[in-house]
C-alpha cells in the first residue's frame, strides 16, 4: 500500500483509526493501571509491616 | 510434577514467577501486536467486499475472544479457589477482572464502529455485540460485589461464586441471545463473522491473538503482585518482596 | 424426634407463608409495583392499544422483572435481621433445602401473585385473550426461574450496604435470557404464531436453574454467614 492510501483506509479511515486509537488506549490503561496497582500494594505492605514491626517492640 | 502444582497455590512463589516473566509476557506481545498491526493494516489486502473497513477485525476480533477467555480464566480460578480454599486463585480472578471488562469494552467499541459502514448504524442488537453487552454487565457485577465487602475474603468468597454462577449462563446467554437474533434477522445476516480469509490476511490475526493473550500474561502478572501483596501484607516473605 | 427433609421443606414453606400473610404489605407492594410500571408504559409512549400490544409482551416482561427485584428483598432479609437464619443453617437440615423451601415459598407468594394479575394487565396492553394461556405459563415459568436466580443474587447481599442495586445488577444480565424466551413466547403467541418452541426452551431454563440454584444460593448463604 502506498503512503497516503495507508492513512486513508479506502474511505474508511475515521472508522478504523478510531479503534486502533481506542485499542491502544486501553492496552496503555491496562498497563498504567496494573503498575499503579502494583505500586500501592507495595505502600501498603510496607505500612503495615512498619505498624506491625513498632507493635512488637 | 505435583509438586509444581502446589507451589502455584504458594503466594510468594506465585509472586516470584509473576514478577520474572511479566517483561518476558510484555516483550514477546509488544512483538506480536506490532506485527500483527503494521502487517495488519498496512500489508493485508483490501476485502473485496468490506474494503478497508475489515480491518478493524485486527482489533475486533482478539478483544471479544480474550474478554470470553478472562472470564472463564476468572471463572475458574475463583471456583478452584472456593472449593480447594486456595488464595490465589482468588488473587488471579480478582487481577483478571478489570482487564477482562476493559478489552470487553474494546471489543464492544470496536464492533460498534465496525457496524457503522457495514450495517449503516453504530449499534445493532447483533447476537455478538448483545452477549458481550451482557459480558460486561456481569464483569460489572463480579467487580461490584467484591468491592461492596469489608471482608476482603468473604468478598473474594462472593464474587468467586457469582463468576462460576456467570460463567454457567455465558452458553445459555449466548445461545439465547442468537435464538432472539434470528427471530429479527432479515438479509442482514452479519458479515461480522469471519470474512472468507487470505493467508496475507491470517497471520496479521493469528498474530494479534497470540499478541493479547500475551498481553494478557503480562498484565496478570503485574496486577497478580498487587493482589497477592494485599491479601498477604502480614506475611514474612513480604518484606523481602516489596525491597525491589 | 427428628424431621426428615422432606418434613422440614413442607414446614419451612409453610412457615414463610403463615410469615408473609402476616405482612401483606410485603405481598402488595410488588403487586402495586407491577402495576404502576406496566402503566408508565403507555402514559411514556401515548400509544393506540392497538400499537401497544406489539410492545406489550416486552413492557409485561420487563415489569414482572423489576416487581420480581423489589420482592426480592423479603426473601431472607428478616430472617437474617433477627438471627433465624443462622439457627435455620444450624439445624442440621442443610441449608439446600431450607433455601429451597423458602425460595418456593417466595414464588408462591410473589410471583405467582404476579402471574394471576398479568390477565388484568395484559387486557391493558392489548393482549388478545387467545394468547393469555401461552403468557401465563410463559410468565409461570419465567417468575419461578426468576425467583431461584433471585435467591442467588441475594444470599450474595445479605447485609450489604445498597444491596439492593447490587442485587439488580447482579440479577438482571443473568435473567436476561429468560426475558428473551419469555418474551418471545408471549410475543410469538400475540402475533399468531407457534410459541410452542420459545416455551420449551423457558422450561429447560427454569428446570435448569431450579435443578442448580438451591446449592448455588446455599453456598452463596454458607458465604455470607459463616
Amino acid at each position: 500500500m502506498s503512503g497516503g492510501s495507508f492513512w486513508y483506509m479506502g474511505g474508511y479511515a475515521r472508522y478504523v483509526w478510531p479503534c486502533v486509537g481506542f485499542a491502544c488506549v486501553v492496552l496503555a490503561w491496562n498497563l498504567w493501571s496494573a503498575r499503579r496497582h502494583l505500586a500501592a500494594a507495595k505502600v501498603r505492605a510496607a505500612r503495615a509491616l512498619a505498624m506491625a514491626a513498632s507493635e512488637a517492640r | 510434577m505435583w509438586t509444581w502444582f502446589y507451589k502455584l497455590a504458594s503466594p510468594p512463589y506465585v509472586y516470584g514467577v509473576a514478577a520474572a516473566l511479566m517483561p518476558w509476557f510484555l516483550g514477546l506481545a509488544v512483538l506480536t501486536i506490532g506485527y500483527g498491526l503494521i502487517a495488519g493494516l498496512g500489508f493485508a489486502p483490501p476485502d473485496y467486499q468490506q474494503g478497508d473497513a475489515f480491518r478493524i477485525i485486527y482489533v475486533h476480533v482478539p478483544s471479544a475472544w480474550m474478554s470470553e477467555f478472562i472470564y472463564t480464566t476468572m471463572a475458574l480460578a475463583g471456583g478452584i479457589a472456593l472449593i480447594w480454599r486456595i488464595k490465589v486463585g482468588h488473587a488471579v480472578a480478582a487481577a483478571s477482572a478489570p482487564i477482562g471488562a476493559s478489552l470487553t469494552l474494546l471489543a464492544l467499541v470496536t464492533g460498534s464502529m465496525w457496524g457503522k459502514p457495514m450495517w449503516g448504524t453504530y449499534w445493532a442488537w447483533d447476537p455478538r455485540l448483545t452477549s458481550e453487552l451482557i459480558l460486561l454487565f456481569l464483569y460489572v457485577g463480579v467487580m461490584s460485589l467484591r468491592s461492596a465487602f469489608e471482608d476482603p475474603a468473604r468478598g473474594d468468597r462472593a464474587a468467586a461464586l457469582l463468576a462460576v454462577v456467570g460463567a454457567v449462563n455465558v452458553p445459555i446467554i449466548h445461545y439465547s441471545v442468537v435464538w432472539w437474533n434470528s427471530l429479527h434477522q432479515g438479509a442482514t445476516v452479519a458479515k461480522l463473522g469471519k470474512p472468507s480469509i487470505a493467508g496475507s490476511m491470517l497471520w496479521p490475526l493469528l498474530s494479534m491473538f497470540v499478541g493479547f493473550m500475551l498481553f494478557y500474561g503480562a498484565v496478570l502478572c503485574l496486577r497478580l503482585q498487587g493482589e497477592v501483596l494485599n491479601r498477604e501484607r502480614q506475611s514474612a516473605w513480604v518484606r523481602e518482596a516489596i525491597k525491589s | 424426634m427428628t424431621v426428615g427433609a422432606w418434613e422440614a421443606f413442607w414446614l419451612i414453606v409453610r412457615r414463610e407463608m403463615r410469615l408473609s400473610f402476616r405482612r401483606p404489605e410485603q405481598l402488595l407492594q410488588p403487586l402495586v409495583f407491577f402495576l404502576i410500571v406496566t402503566t408508565l408504559f403507555p402514559l411514556g409512549l401515548s400509544l393506540q392499544l392497538s400499537l401497544l400490544r406489539d410492545i406489550a409482551p416486552g413492557v409485561l416482561w420487563v415489569a414482572a422483572l423489576l416487581s420480581a427485584l423489589l420482592s426480592l428483598d423479603f426473601l431472607f432479609k428478616s430472617d437474617a435481621d433477627d438471627g433465624t437464619l443462622e439457627q435455620l443453617a444450624l439445624s442440621g437440615h442443610g441449608l439446600t433445602v431450607i433455601v429451597a423451601a423458602k425460595t418456593l415459598a417466595h414464588w408462591l407468594v410473589t410471583g405467582l401473585a404476579l402471574v394471576l394479575v398479568s390477565p388484568i394487565v395484559g387486557t391493558a396492553l392489548g393482549i388478545p385473550v387467545d394468547a393469555f394461556a401461552t403468557m401465563l405459563v410463559s410468565l409461570a415459568l419465567g417468575t419461578l426461574t426468576l425467583s431461584w436466580l433471585g435467591a442467588i443474587g441475594a444470599g450474595l447481599t445479605i447485609g450489604l450496604r445498597r444491596g439492593n442495586v447490587l442485587l439488580s445488577l447482579i440479577v438482571l444480565p443473568l435473567a436476561m435470557p429468560l426475558l428473551i424466551f419469555g418474551a418471545g413466547a408471549t410475543d410469538r403467541a400475540v402475533s399468531g404464531t407457534n410459541a410452542a418452541g420459545a416455551l420449551y426452551l423457558l422450561a429447560a431454563l427454569c428446570v435448569f436453574t431450579c435443578t442448580l440454584a438451591p446449592f448455588a444460593a446455599a453456598a452463596a448463604l454458607r458465604i455470607t454467614l459463616e
